[in-house]
């Protein structure tokens, strides 16, 4: 049954809170902060900004890479687990989005601080401490623990509903176990794959907070800029022209990553 | 003549200690078409898998070409199977998905092409090529999974209930295109199914099974005129199944009438089954009848009506194509090869009655009475 009014209250949201917003944002991003006249200056700015915005990328792309490494195996392995370890497995992976990001973040920051827990220990056992905070390892580490969660997911999803009789299907013509991956459980988990990848990729390359706390001090990350721009320099439009051309470029990454998707995949895809 | 392929001995297969396989004795010859054939849950297509490789049996030894394979993994036998609902990979096109085995037994591309393309002609989908699987209809997909098997030119084919879900004219169709293949191939075929029509259309050999047992293997003339027990005679075809007692060789007394038959060999008054197949029973009037009974219902079937009479409270099936109108008391005769005779077995009394199933037992109990009377 196709009822219109039933998306009603949602499509009323999404103008309120998403597309006027958004229209709010061009309007920022293309008008003098003083004047409110039409200027290309706002877009002009960001050029100081370059740097910036490819550390955002480069830290992001890394992290990205590591929560496939170390998701795809986690993802497997519980999509093979039997049914009541799979839940439980499942809500342990899941346990820490539960808990305040900030609070997440600031917890390593405790753990990796010059004398923080870590470095305690250790040279409460006589070794030496590690420079474990203020770098980019940490930001990345940071990142990947807030975001491995949306990667393990999407994956897991995808891997359980392959069917197991494709996989006997390829033992019956000739895969042994390596072939078996290879040739049928990796690509027919490609759509999970890329729902992992969009979901980790485009909040990590717009965070703030965690470069704040974790990184070194002297760069930041796009996020953590346009937080700056919009509140403590008070301007909005360079803040909102930021916003603009980092979501453009979202969008450009996303829409790469989907042509690596059949379209009989979709259904299983995130859509941005 | 025929050489021996596969021999199952004392294979049991148990699952959570529960017994799915109670000793399964077979050996199938090569070039042979063999049929599993029983309800769901007889163990048909654990006997399958196991042959196939993808369970390990219990107990007992699984030969290929007389060399224990037990611990052969799925991949290394050349054994290929066409799966129920077919597994086609969805990420592949229909090229692709034939071209599969090929691949990974690494051909070099000419040769793969050359055998595809022999394929797709074989199971008649030239022209398919580059169609997605999911685009395909039933038979479509079901064509696909065989070519995509066939390809790898296995020594065994084994195929699990694969025209369960294709429409009746379309399965009628593919059993002959199979059999043809089959044929054209020389290749052994192992076929599962719970169709006994199917089975006694392409079998060479039909091993009919329930609860985990062989109930009887044999050529499907054989099982169909000489069922063992009464779950044989009822699963392959109808059959009025009674209770009788063999006086002599070649004499058997039911409903208080001896009889004469074409079977031996049985002990002297050994009570017995007695099965009588609905469209060997000659319509006579009355007065001309072996025995006479009234008739309860006719149903129109195309070929012939199904008619239930009643005979002194025991309701026989005949099909016939002359029309008894309802109500009406006629006679029946019996020629002695009408007649088949089988020892008593766990199943007996079981199946055979077309009274309605509640009053079964209470019937059968009451022919006995009236015939201990006479």
């Amino acid at each position: 049954m196709k009822n219109k009014w039933l998306s009603g209250p949602y499509i009323a949201w999404m103008l309120l809170f998403t597309i006027i917003p958004l229209g709010v944002v061009v309007y920022f991003a293309f008008t003098d902060s003083a004047t409110g006249s039409f200027t290309l200056h706002n877009i002009s700015e960001i050029a100081d900004f370059l740097p910036t915005f490819l550390r955002s990328i480069w830290l992001s792309i890394a992290a990205t890479v590591i929560c496939l490494i170390i998701g795809y195996p986690v993802a497997y392995y519980i999509a093979h687990c039997e049914p009541r370890k799979q839940r439980m497995l499942q809500m342990l992976i899941m346990l820490p989005m539960c808990m305040s990001f900030l609070l997440r973040t600031l917890a390593w920051v405790a753990l990796l601080e010059d004398t923080g827990i870590i470095n305690s220990a250790l040279s409460a056992l006589g070794l030496k401490t590690l420079p474990l905070i203020r770098n980019n390892g940490a930001v990345i580490l940071g990142m990947v623990y807030n975001y491995l969660p949306y990667m393990i997911l999407p994956l897991y999803t995808v891997i359980m509903k392959i069917d197991p009789r494709l996989i006997e299907a390829a033992q019956d013509l000739g895969c042994n176990r390596k072939q078996v991956f290879s040739k049928v459980t990796l690509p027919l988990s490609v759509p999970g794959i890329v729902s992992g990848i969009t979901m980790v990729f485009v909040p990590a390359v717009s965070t703030f907070y965690i470069s704040q706390k974790l990184g070194p001090s002297d760069t930041v990350m796009i996020g953590d800029v346009i937080e700056y721009q919009s509140k403590k320099a008070n301007n909005m439009n360079v803040g909102a022209a930021m916003s603009l051309v980092l979501m453009i470029l979202i969008f450009i990454c996303v829409g790469i990553m989907n042509r690596f998707t059949n379209e009989s995949d979709e259904e299983s895809m995130v859509t941005l | 003549m025929a050489k021996e392929l596969i021999r199952l001995s004392n294979v049991v297969m148990e699952f959570d200690k529960e017994r799915i396989l109670n000793s399964i004795n077979l050996y199938i010859n090569d070039s042979e078409f063999l049929t599993l054939l029983g309800p769901s849950g007889c163990g048909k297509t654990t006997t399958l898998r196991i042959i196939g490789g993808f369970l390990t049996p219990t107990e007992g030894n699984v030969l290929f070409d007389g060399e224990r394979i037990n611990d052969v993994p799925a991949y290394k036998r050349q054994i290929n199977t066409v799966f129920q609902r077919y597994a086609l990979f969805p990420h592949l096109d229909v090229y692709d998905n034939i071209a599969f085995g090929l691949r990974i037994a690494k051909l070099p591309e000419d040769e793969i092409d050359e055998r595809v393309t022999e394929m797709l002609e074989i199971v008649s989908l030239k022209g398919f090529e580059n169609r997605k699987v999911d685009s395909l209809s039933g038979g479509q997909m079901q064509r696909v999974a065989i070519a995509r098997a066939l390809v790898n030119r296995p020594k065994v084919l084994l195929l699990d209930e694969p025209l369960g879900a294709l429409d009746l004219r379309l399965r009628k169709d593919m059993q002959v295109e199979l059999k043809r293949i089959q044929q054209a191939m020389g290749i052994t075929f192992i076929y599962v199914t719970h169709d006994q029509e199917e089975a006694l259309t392409m079998s060479d050999t039909i091993v009919v099974m329930d609860k985990g047992r062989i109930q009887q293997i044999g050529k499907p003339e054989d099982i169909y005129n000489e069922p063992k027990n009464a779950f044989v005679a009822d699963f392959i075809g109808e059959s009025n199944i009674l209770d009788g007692v063999m006086l002599d060789d070649y004499q058997v007394k039911f409903f208080g009438r001896t009889f004469k038959c074409v079977d031996k060999g049985f002990e002297k008054n050994e009570p017995v089954d007695v099965v009588i197949r609905p469209e060997d029973v000659d319509i006579v009037p009355a007065d001309q009848g072996h025995l006479c009974g009234t008739v309860t219902s006719v149903t129109f079937k195309g070929v012939h009506y199904d008619t239930i009479v009643d005979f002194k409270g025991f309701k026989w099936l005949i099909q016939t194509t002359d029309f008894c109108p309802e109500g009406s008391y006629i006679g029946i005769r019996l020629n002695p090869e009408d007649i088949h005779i089988m020892h008593k077995s766990e199943y007996s009394g079981m199946f055979g009655d077309y009274s309605s199933y509640s009053s079964e037992y209470d019937e059968i109990a009451d022919a006995e009475v009236t015939e201990d009377e006479e």
